[in-house]
């Protein structure tokens, strides 16, 4: 259980709360307004926003002062998730070490994994000859491999079109196992698709998660205004 | 933390190696004599020249800078390209290319003699605003052209439906953003001139402060009266400097200047003028050291090689030292550290170390070190302009990935950031190799005969008259400058991934 106790996130003048729990080895999306502290939520998760109140907890230990790569969580970011400099295998295998030329049991393991996010063979490409779909799977197979109980995925499969999107989502989900996810999302069409739980965002608070088809029939709280008329139409 | 500590420790060494050397200058000038009249005078003239050199520079930019952004023509980008070059180009080499053109038996006096005019003489005050306009022309062609490109071309195009006065309403409120800054930074650069007053000034009527301090030196050995005058130079550079970083606008080394904006007025036949007398003006001298430089290649005395030698090391060191430097310094507290190095002229550092040296080791033995360690004080300022948006925009981009990995110290430096700067580096480090294989500076207040570098060989070519000999050293010189440039550019550009 990951388990925010009045966990305030903040950075230029933005702070958002959290007095939440959020379950383990299930999947959870964050939604709301753009602008409403999302993004930063997760990235207060994986160590990026400093916390400036409050407890994180992740199982029985507090994570809140530990380094970005000390922490239980594993990132798929919106952008720049590939070093356009290093090969598919170089990016990938930074999960496991940082030497550009990897021992050959770590090579394997990422063969491995590239195959199973459907990129085989494409080992010794860079990103740049990718196509967006690719360079996703890149990612995802990055933070597979780095093997965390906790995956954050900030919108990571935006810039695709929907069909991709929904590959690349049910990959994820399917590959994730029995990891916590956590999913950023503007569209309720992804929390409706892949999500157990939502927590929704909106004026600087993150709301306790509700099961995805009570989230979307009635939104909680200040939520109402932002899904109340344009939500309940997705779940039919 | 580790990363911090090397910021700090190359923090200290830049402040340290600027600080030492200017504290050692006041303490020995404090006791020094008041200034006579003849130092006064030189006063008068840096101040004066600077300030004509400027007024000039940008006078003849505005218009050259207006043409080059209304006219497409062939040639328009490599001109553009040329009119970076001044900058890399060794001072003496670009010297004695004027002396071909203006000089007593150059082409322009040929072509007065022939019409019975009066010959113009290059030597004295005008010969050194000559060759600081030459200099700096294309610098202020270059800041003015920018800010010209900066207007969007929907205001040209809106400005001609409505037949509205242009240079009213557009083309003058650009001039007074942009003008002030580049008079500042060429008057700044100009008070600091030392090359070009010793080769083309001197005398009573046409000596720096900077070329006072090196015949204090030289001639008087008089250390208390070259102090005397460092401070001096040390305050006007110091007040000026100041100035320009408040007035100054723009990238002194931008790029993207391709770019043409269509309009609709101004006659095609006077821009054609200017751009050609300004690209005929540039391009001459170094047709003139090309042209006169190939025959020169066979009578280079053998004392060639050896100062080929030291430049390059010089050079390289040069490179190694300023880049090794500036990394940790990438920030803008780094930046503003470097800054002080620019404000400081070459020769007060060098007065400063010789008093710092002089009671340990007799200071010939350390002309070259000396000389390196000036260069890449001078260089570093430029350097950190080049690397610090590649640094900044490597963070924004990387950073977090990075973190999210664990990559910390020197696995951060080698696997995001150095790949990602690979062309800012190529092209920091080109300009840093250029410019230390072309100074003629505090290398002539230390080094004994026979053991100088190749300007300061090449100088000593000139002052024997041995003027075929010096056009080949120059062609070398300038080959040896441009060739580091293109070498160490075009390195940070092959392979360079988006």
């Amino acid at each position: 259980m990951l388990k925010f106790e009045k966990a305030v996130f903040a950075q230029d003048e933005f702070a958002i709360s959290a007095d939440l729990a959020v379950a383990a080895a299930r999947v959870t999306a964050v939604i709301g307004p753009s602008g409403a502290g999302k993004s930063t939520l997760l990235h207060g998760i994986a160590g990026f926003v400093p916390q400036t109140g409050g407890r994180l907890w992740w199982q029985d230990s507090d994570i809140c002062e530990r380094a970005p790569d000390k922490r239980p969580v594993s990132m798929l970011f919106q952008d720049n998730n590939l070093f356009p400099h290093l090969t598919v295998l170089q990016n990938v295998a930074l999960a496991l070490t940082p030497k550009l030329r990897p021992a050959q049991e770590v090579v394997a393991q990422v063969e491995d994994m590239l195959t199973k996010v459907g990129l085989a063979g494409k080992s010794q490409r860079r990103p740049g000859g990718l196509s967006g779909g690719q360079q996703s799977r890149v990612a995802l197979a990055r933070a597979l491999l780095q093997d965390r109980p906790v995956m954050l995925m900030d919108e990571p499969f935006s810039a695709l079109g929907p069909a991709l999107k929904d590959e690349m989502l049910d990959l994820s989900l399917s590959l994730a196992g029995d990891r916590t996810v956590i999913m950023v999302t503007h569209d309720p069409t992804d929390a409706v698709r892949i999500a157990d739980e939502v927590i929704g965002v909106a004026e600087g608070t993150a709301w306790p998660p509700v099961a995805t088809s009570v989230f979307m029939s009635n939104p909680p709280g200040p939520m109402r205004s932002y899904f109340g008329s344009s939500v309940s139409h997705h779940i039919d | 933390m580790a990363q911090r500590a090397f910021a700090i420790i190359a923090a200290l060494t830049v402040a340290g190696a600027v600080i030492v050397p200017v504290a050692a200058v006041l303490w020995r000038g404090g006791g020094a004599t008041a200034l006579s009249a003849a130092d006064w005078a030189a006063l008068r003239f840096t101040v004066w020249q600077a300030f004509w050199s400027a007024a000039i520079s940008v006078a003849l930019a505005v218009p050259v800078a207006r043409a080059l952004a209304r006219r497409a023509f062939w040639g328009r980008s490599a001109l553009i390209s040329v009119m970076g070059a001044p900058f890399i180009l060794p001072v003496i080499v670009a010297i004695l290319g004027l002396l071909a053109v203006f000089g007593g038996n150059g082409a322009v006096n040929l072509v007065l003699g022939g019409l019975g005019l009066p010959k113009m003489d290059v030597y004295g005050a005008h010969g050194v605003i000559l060759a600081h306009v030459f200099f700096n022309l294309p610098l202020a062609v270059r800041l003015i052209l920018q800010g010209w490109l900066s207007i969007p071309s929907e205001r040209f195009q809106l400005a001609a439906s409505l037949g509205a006065p242009l240079f009213l309403l557009l083309e003058w409120p650009m001039l007074k953003r942009t003008a002030p800054g580049a008079f500042a930074v060429i008057f700044v650069i100009c008070l600091g001139s030392f090359a070009v007053a010793l080769t083309l000034g001197g005398g009573p009527r046409a000596t720096t402060v900077e070329l006072a301090i090196y015949q204090a030196f030289k001639f008087d050995f008089d250390l208390g009266k070259a102090a005397s005058l460092a401070v001096v130079q040390l305050l006007l550079g110091g007040v000026a400097g100041l100035a320009a970083l408040a007035l100054a606008r723009g990238e002194m080394l931008g790029a993207g200047l391709d770019r043409v904006v269509q309009r609709w007025d101004g006659s095609r036949l006077v821009d054609g003028v200017w751009i050609t007398l300004a690209a005929a003006f540039l391009l001459l001298p170094l047709g003139a050291v090309l042209l006169a430089g190939l025959p020169g290649l066979l009578d280079l005395p053998a004392s060639i090689w050896p100062a080929m030698l030291r430049s390059l090391i010089i050079s390289l060191a040069a490179v190694v030292l300023t880049i090794a430097l500036a990394l940790p310094l990438a920030t803008r507290a780094g930046e503003a550290a470097s800054l002080l190095g620019i404000s400081v002229s070459g020769l007060v550092l060098g007065t400063g170390l010789f008093l710092l040296l002089q009671p340990v080791v007799r200071p010939q033995d350390a002309a070259l070190p000396v000389t390196l360690l000036v260069n890449v004080l001078m260089s570093l300022p430029f350097v950190l302009r080049i690397l610090r948006p590649g640094v900044e925009s490597a963070e924004a981009d990387f950073g977090r990935l990075g973190q999210s990995l664990g990559l910390q110290g020197w696995a951060l430096w080698r696997i995001v950031y150095l790949p990602r700067l690979r062309r800012p580096l190529g092209f920091a480090a080109g300009l840093t190799g250029a410019l230390a294989m072309g100074d003629l500076g505090v290398i002539t207040l230390f080094s004994r005969p026979g053991e100088g570098t190749l300007p300061l060989l090449m100088y000593q070519l000139m002052g024997a008259y041995q003027m075929e000999a010096a056009y080949g050293a120059a062609l070398i010189l300038v080959g040896l400058s441009l060739g580091l440039f293109w070498m160490f550019d075009k390195g940070g550009r092959v392979h360079a991934e988006v």
